[in-house]
């Protein structure tokens, strides 16, 4: 290693007390790390689960996402073209690999599937979890989920399953974690990306006006799916 | 970036005068503490939450040379790469020599505190590298060659006028007669001229507002969502990070987020928050094929076990400008270095010494306003004194400051000439002031009167008063006797 990482490390190791404290002190860290307990959730992101759909959708809305809730899968083909044909945007689709069993024969729209790229103007995604404590959708990136889908399209839509919305983002994290570290057993679970995505894109850059829609999308529709399936 | 702390007066005088400036200012003072106090009282535990958020990185700081040892561990596991950089030189090295390692071009960048600390814009330009700012307000002053004037808001100090003229004079690509009236179409317009920029990037450099190290992640929190395209699109990720952007874990990540956004916009969260980890994974259709983090030193440690240990505990939210009144009167180009207000009063001298920035921590009020909204309670009025008292000490013992207060401390020290001399000078002074009520000069303090009255005193001291049996009444009013 570098001469540099030694200089830093021992540099700042002369400010600790005691040295002799650091093997105890190494041990409480590890431990820390290990066991990864949640420090104080607010109330907010504590409430029971019947209440938690309907405090999304509140805050979800509160950051200018617009939300729907359906029944059930066979309804989300149907709900994306109502949105795209209520607000006159294009038809042509792109959608996330994790939404391949969707059958869009339906409606009217034009449907591909992959990474995002410059040329995309709608994407369909779906959501690991959505957080009732500010309205936020948790998404990892995964051979199913590309990263680009949720940057790149001006405008986004996301699906998300209501049995997937927690109260605070801590339950996020013991969900992720269990979710992909039985996958290799080790504690090397994070996926590349996680992405807290909590309305769509906005700036205050120009004369500290809100504009909506800067890199990231400029509309963000939500539809909650209150499908029991796993 | 230049340093211009020596010229502060100069700075702060010149700064007062610009009126785009300060209508920008006003506006800044109304819509940030209004927001931010709105968030906190949608948030009952949120002054128990910054207990938490200060406890995480007291911790942290406390331990740091182990977190930095298990944070590195963990981003070697995760594939990624770690750079130890003592200053901001082989911070630039090190971002150089990934950039050249892939023949890059363009770099893509996302705003970074960090970056304008090493000023990376200049040396990468110098090398033959476009680095190109994505952030909005970060792309609007590297138009004008300005430094940013604000940590979240870096283009605070711009008119929309001075936007619109600096995308006529920059993109002549477009028709000449294009309305750029609405801001939305000022937006639209640097959305499209960003997006083939992110696309063609073959580097995208990041700072980081957290590093945990349970995962080797950094985290990164954004309103535009330019980070996410800054990492996700080009083949390789560089983060540049200073050491104490360390915490713990997730869960300790997510404690300061609850208090970050609501203490930087009033948000309760901000758009986007983006915890990256790695390079892409087998399977992974998008993402980075390299993913490396800069490590930067830059006089930190220099901080830690010193009396200024506690800044180091900043995430960086300008809660602290945002309510200043001195901020709010001279904006963040007067305090001449990359962070302004009072972080940067108490931060500039710290990591680029007190000699050319003295007058910094002298520029405050010490209402303590910045103490009271700091997310991890910083002390900085005191931290401010203490460079007052620092820099104090540095002068020469028979310099006048040192002088006049040797001789205050002697007369001090004798309680009756005490009395009696400062009974004469009250009396002149109400003498002289008595009619008006006011001062319009001073001896030895035209450093006030040249800018504002002296309120007169009223004729006698308090204690004379206190001899002639004036008292408090039940309720605590003054009760002065009439003069005999």
């Amino acid at each position: 290693m570098s001469e540099a990482r030694g200089e830093i490390l021992s540099k700042i190791r002369t400010t600790r007390t005691s040295p002799n404290a650091a093997k105890n002190i190494l041990g409480t860290m590890q431990a820390r790390i290990r066991d990864h307990s949640a420090n104080l959730i607010p109330e907010r992101g504590q409430r029971p689960a019947d209440e938690r759909v309907a405090q999304f959708m509140a805050e979800a809305t509160r950051v200018n996402a617009t939300v729907t809730r359906v029944a059930g899968n066979p309804d989300i083909p149907r709900e994306v073209a109502r949105f795209l044909t209520d607000n006159n945007l294009p038809s042509r689709i792109k959608q996330a690999p994790s939404l391949a069993h969707l059958d869009w024969s339906e409606t009217m729209l034009t449907v591909s599937q992959g990474v995002g790229d410059a040329a995309d103007e709608v994407c369909v995604t779906s959501a690991f979890g959505g957080v009732a404590e500010t309205g936020t959708l948790v998404t990892y990136s995964a051979a199913e989920n590309p990263t680009t889908l949720n940057f790149l399209p001006p405008v986004h839509v996301v699906v998300l399953k209501s049995k997937d919305i927690t109260g605070a983002y801590e339950d996020i994290w013991v969900r992720l974690r269990e979710a992909l570290k039985n996958k290799d057993q080790s504690d090397n679970f994070m996926p590349r990306a996680v992405n807290f995505i909590t309305g769509p894109s906005r700036t205050g850059d120009i004369q500290q006006t809100l504009l909506l829609g800067i890199h990231g999308p400029q509309r963000l529709h939500i539809v909650i799916v209150d499908d029991k399936t796993p | 970036m230049e340093q211009t702390t020596e010229t502060f007066t100069a700075n702060a005088r010149r700064a007062m005068a610009n009126e785009t400036l300060q209508v920008e200012l006003a506006r800044l003072s109304q819509g940030f503490p209004q927001r931010r106090q709105q968030a906190a009282d949608r948030m009952p535990e949120f002054e128990a939450l910054r207990d938490q958020a200060r406890d995480i990185k007291n911790h942290v700081l406390a331990n740091l040379d182990l977190y930095l040892e298990a944070y590195e561990a963990k981003v070697i596991a995760m594939g990624g790469q770690v750079h130890w950089a003592r200053n901001a030189e082989e911070a630039r090295a090190h971002i150089l020599k990934i950039c050249k390692s892939v023949d890059a071009k363009t770099v893509t960048k996302s705003k970074s505190m960090i970056g304008e600390e090493i000023a990376i814009n200049d040396y990468l330009e110098k090398n033959g590298i476009a680095p190109i700012e994505t952030d909005l307000g970060e792309y609007i002053i590297q138009l004008r060659n300005e430094p940013p004037s604000h940590i979240i808001a870096p283009a605070i100090h711009v008119s929309k006028a001075q936007v619109e003229a600096d995308f006529r004079r920059v993109h002549t690509d477009l028709p000449i007669d294009r309305n750029l009236d609405d801001p939305t179409s000022l937006l639209q317009e640097a959305r499209g001229q960003l997006r083939d920029k992110f696309l063609q990037a073959d580097v995208g450099l990041t700072g980081a507002n957290m590093l945990v190290a349970e995962t080797g992640s950094n985290v990164l929190v954004t309103n535009e969502g330019n980070a996410d395209l800054t990492y996700a699109l080009p083949r390789v990720h560089i983060v540049i990070a200073s050491l104490e952007k360390i915490v713990p874990t997730l869960e300790d990540a997510t404690t300061i987020l609850r208090v970050l956004a609501r203490s930087a916009t009033g948000q309760d969260m901000s758009v986007y928050t983006s915890f990256c980890t790695g390079p892409k994974r087998p399977g992974d259709p998008d993402g980075p094929e390299q993913y490396h983090v800069v490590l930067l030193d830059n006089g930190r440690t220099e901080l830690l076990g010193s009396e200024f240990e506690e800044v180091l505990r900043c995430i960086r939210c300008s809660a602290c400008m945002n309510h200043c009144p001195v901020y709010k009167a001279i904006g963040g180009h007067a305090y001449g270095w990359v962070y302004p207000g009072p972080i940067g009063a108490v931060l500039t001298p710290a990591l680029m010494g007190i000699d050319g920035a003295a007058d910094l921590p002298h520029a405050s009020t010490l209402c303590g306003k910045c103490e009271s909204v700091c997310p991890v309670r910083i002390p900085l009025p005191k931290l401010l004194r203490s460079w007052r008292t620092r820099h104090f000490e540095m002068q020469p013992a028979r310099s006048p400051g040192h002088l006049a207060l040797a001789a205050w401390a002697w007369i001090a020290r004798k309680p009756a000439l005490y009395h009696k001399v400062n009974g004469l000078i009250i009396a002149m002074l109400g003498a002289f002031g008595r009619k008006k009520g006011r001062l319009k000069w001073l001896p030895l303090a035209a450093g006030w009167t040249s800018k504002r009255d002296f309120p007169a005193p009223m004729g006698d001291t308090f204690i004379q008063q206190y001899h002639h049996g004036a008292r408090g009444d039940a309720s605590g009013q003054w009760l002065r006797r009439q003069q005999p």
